[in-house]
């Protein structure tokens, strides 16, 4: 018999549809919660990709893609402007 | 076809939140911080193996006393060469393009040489405002030109790394356009820019690399004298 889980300590893809809106209310959402989340991101990632024995090209690649496309969106309003017409 | 061609220079908000600090600040997350292992992964492995002949390189002319600075020579080296060619990626911004962030690194660190030379060794400071040999008619006017040499170094620090990486990103931008206009009359003048284009994207990748070391080499040299 599996033992039951607190809601609390279940992770994101575990949490059904109906008891998201709980999950979320006792996430930490205060400044020092989410340096942890960043934190705990970070060494997932790191962790994952660059600290290994072998680490290849991907590793930091998917670090400058998503730069890229976050600093697409970032400028988009700016670039949108720049469109192909027939006069400028 | 843009509106002007300087508006890739402006500098990004987000609803009044200025981005270019994101842009200083992500070159940070590229480095690895190093545990103390012994044999580290590759990424840490290169970046040590880089600092390492970096700082070998700048120190070497330097004494004793001068290697107080290779933190800050070094670690300013890292910075200006990640930020240079991030700023190749598309969309990105470089804020090296900003004159107001180049003569902030450039100014305080100049005086801080200045100030070190004067404050340890005044007399041999103020010497190098002569070269030796000079005749004695002409050395009024080579101490005004050598002090107005020493005032504008860091105006010039600052607006070479600007005027270069602006007049780069600029030229890229400028020859991409004329090869999309060229592309649907004539493709063959179009492949010819394409060229060009290819060319000028490695030149500017070693412009970016050249300039952050010769921002670097350039105020080790000021402090060689100084310190």
């Amino acid at each position: 018999l599996p033992a039951a889980v607190l809601l609390k300590d279940t992770k994101l893809m575990d949490v059904k549809l109906g008891q998201l809106g709980s999950w979320l209310a006792m996430r930490d959402f205060t400044p020092g919660g989410i340096l942890g989340a960043i934190r705990r991101g970070h060494e997932r990632y790191y962790n994952k990709y660059i600290n290994v024995r072998k680490g290849g090209l991907g590793g930091l690649s998917m670090v400058l893609a998503g730069y890229i496309i976050l600093s697409y969106m970032w400028s988009y309003s700016h670039i949108k402007h720049d469109r192909r017409r027939k006069y400028h | 076809m843009n509106l002007s061609f300087f508006d890739q220079f402006s500098s990004p908000s987000l609803l009044g939140i200025p981005l270019i600090l994101i842009s200083m600040v992500f070159p940070a997350l590229l480095l690895p911080s190093l545990d103390n292992r012994w044999i580290t992964n590759r990424l840490s492995t290169l970046q040590l193996w880089f600092i390492n002949l970096v700082t070998k390189q700048l120190m070497m002319p330097l004494d004793k006393k001068g290697h107080k600075w290779a933190l800050i020579l070094t670690s300013l080296m890292i910075f200006l060469l990640l930020i240079n060619l991030l700023g190749l990626l598309p969309y990105t911004f470089t804020p090296t393009t900003q004159l107001s962030m180049n003569l902030a690194l450039a100014f305080p660190l100049w005086l801080a040489t200045l100030l070190t030379g004067l404050r340890n060794q005044p007399s041999a400071s103020l010497a190098h405002l002569l070269p030796e040999g000079t005749p004695t008619p002409l050395i009024p006017a080579l101490i005004l030109i050598e002090t107005t040499s020493l005032l504008i170094r860091p105006l010039a620090l600052g607006v070479r790394l600007t005027a270069n990486l602006t007049a780069g990103h600029l030229l890229i931008q400028l020859i991409s356009t004329a090869t999309t206009a060229l592309f649907s009359t004539m493709p063959a003048v179009s492949l010819l820019t394409f060229l060009v284009l290819f060319l000028l994207t490695i030149l500017e990748v070693a412009v970016a690399m050249i300039q952050a070391y010769v921002f670097v080499l350039l105020l080790s040299l000021y402090l060689q004298e100084n310190i």
